[in-house]
């Protein structure tokens, strides 16, 4: 939460709700909302960090708002995230794990462990289908956003066949 | 595809000693001889398929999902067991009888879509009716329809090699559908293509099913897999496992389901 509240703030000040707002609009229905709350929180501890400050803006008919701006420090945490690579999707996998232990252990066999496995990602897969359809098309962030978890979810099943045709 | 499921009858009926499933197999097996070496592609696969079901085949490469589909077309002569489509035993016909069977009863659709590129996109589609004895006015029509379900209306007169991919799987699903057959056999149709075109075949299959199609597809594509509603897992030519695919979360709404996409993509993190 903290990096994406940086980046907002980069292109104008703004406060808690706004932001909130703006998260929403940008990475459209496939996103849940963040919650309001932490968002305030998160703003808070920025502020703690020195990587943004806020003022008290007057409002005649409602109470004060707080609005942020970004400090000199937040743009350089801010440049630092976006010119670092992110992490790439974990190599260590419970899944794995257990496929390794159980069977050790006398719990179950590899077979049903991965057809049990192979049934939950299927499963996952009917859910993501349903949204895709349910999504606007024109939305392209929250499109990507499914494509993306259907990519990662082909390769969990490409690599459960290949333990299948390695492990069994 | 206009098929009694659109008329709102119940789809797929219920199993009944009247209506028997629409492909059963039993103990089928079937040997290859590689250079004197005999290879067991498929070790004794029971299978049941009911009408208007849509099944996947899913496995490792070299499990023997292709090698299956082909033997249940009759593409290749089982080595031992029996086929039953539509209650009547096949596995036994010759090559020819097989011929005059698919023609009517079973159609095909290739990972490299296997049109005849001497003809047009019309003949290509017309070509089954009419080798079926449909009249070319019966196979004319059928193709029309066809055609513009599948959106390539505008293509009739090309030649395939002049087609995307896309537009080629389209045309092979158009001539595969072209006279109502009892069971499609799909053989990984969205091998080829990438991702946009995949999403259209998917689509037009899907529409296929809830016209109440009989679909059995080998597949590894995940997407493929999910829509169907059973997945068969073969290993080492033989059924690792074979279940309904159940939507891993049943949401109340909308929100539910974005929440389980967000866990979903954080667990990657």
């Amino acid at each position: 939460m903290r990096q994406p509240l940086l980046a907002l703030l980069a292109k104008e000040p703004a406060h808690g709700y706004e932001l909130k707002l703006a998260l929403e609009q940008i990475f459209g229905q496939a996103y849940p909302s963040p919650n309001i709350g932490q968002i305030y929180v998160t703003l808070k501890r920025l502020e703690q960090d020195g990587l943004v400050r806020s003022e008290d803006v007057e409002q005649t008919t409602r109470p004060n708002k707080r609005v942020y701006e970004l400090t000199p420090a937040g743009r350089q945490a801010l440049r630092a995230w976006v010119e670092e690579p992110s992490e790439g999707p974990r190599i260590r996998d419970e899944f794995f794990i257990k496929l390794i232990l159980a069977p050790m252990a006398g719990l179950a066999d590899r077979m049903s462990l991965m057809n049990t496995q192979r049934r939950h990602y299927l499963g996952i897969m009917r859910n993501l289908t349903e949204l895709q359809a349910e999504t606007d098309p024109a939305d392209t962030t929250a499109r990507l956003l499914i494509e993306g978890a259907v990519l990662h979810l082909q390769a969990d099943l490409d690599w459960l066949e290949r333990c299948l045709e390695e492990l069994v | 595809m206009s098929r009694s499921a659109a008329k709102g009858l119940p789809w797929p009926p219920p199993p009944s000693a009247e209506s028997p499933a629409l492909l059963r197999t039993s103990k089928l097996v079937k040997v290859y001889r590689a250079e004197g070496v005999a290879v067991e592609a498929v070790r004794g696969v029971d299978i049941e398929l009911a009408i208007g079901e849509f099944v996947a085949i899913m496995g490792p490469s070299g499990s023997g999902k292709s090698t299956l589909l082909h033997v249940l077309g009759g593409l290749e002569p089982a080595t031992r067991g029996e086929i039953w489509l539509r209650g009547k035993r096949v596995d036994g016909l010759s090559a020819s009888a097989w011929a005059v069977l698919r023609r009517k009863h079973v159609g095909f659709v290739f990972q490299f879509f296997n049109l005849l590129s001497t003809m047009t996109v019309a003949d290509n589609v017309e070509l089954p009716a009419l080798l079926a004895g449909a009249t070319p006015k019966q196979a004319r029509k059928r193709r029309e329809e066809l055609l513009a379900e599948l959106g390539i209306t505008a293509k009739a007169d090309t030649a395939p090699s002049r087609l995307s991919g896309g537009e080629q799987q389209r045309v092979a699903l158009a001539r595969a559908l072209a006279n109502e057959p009892s069971l499609l056999l799909a053989d990984e149709p969205t091998g080829n293509l990438d991702s946009a075109n995949t999403s259209d075949v998917l689509r037009l299959l899907r529409r296929a099913h809830v016209a109440g199609q009989t679909i059995l597809m080998v597949t590894h594509d995940a997407k493929v897999a999910g829509l169907a509603d059973r997945v068969i897992c073969l290993f080492d030519g033989m059924i690792a496992d074979d279940a309904k695919v159940v939507p891993a979360q049943r949401y109340r709404d909308k929100q539910g389901r974005q929440q389980a996409v967000q866990n979903f993509l954080e667990l990657r993190g």
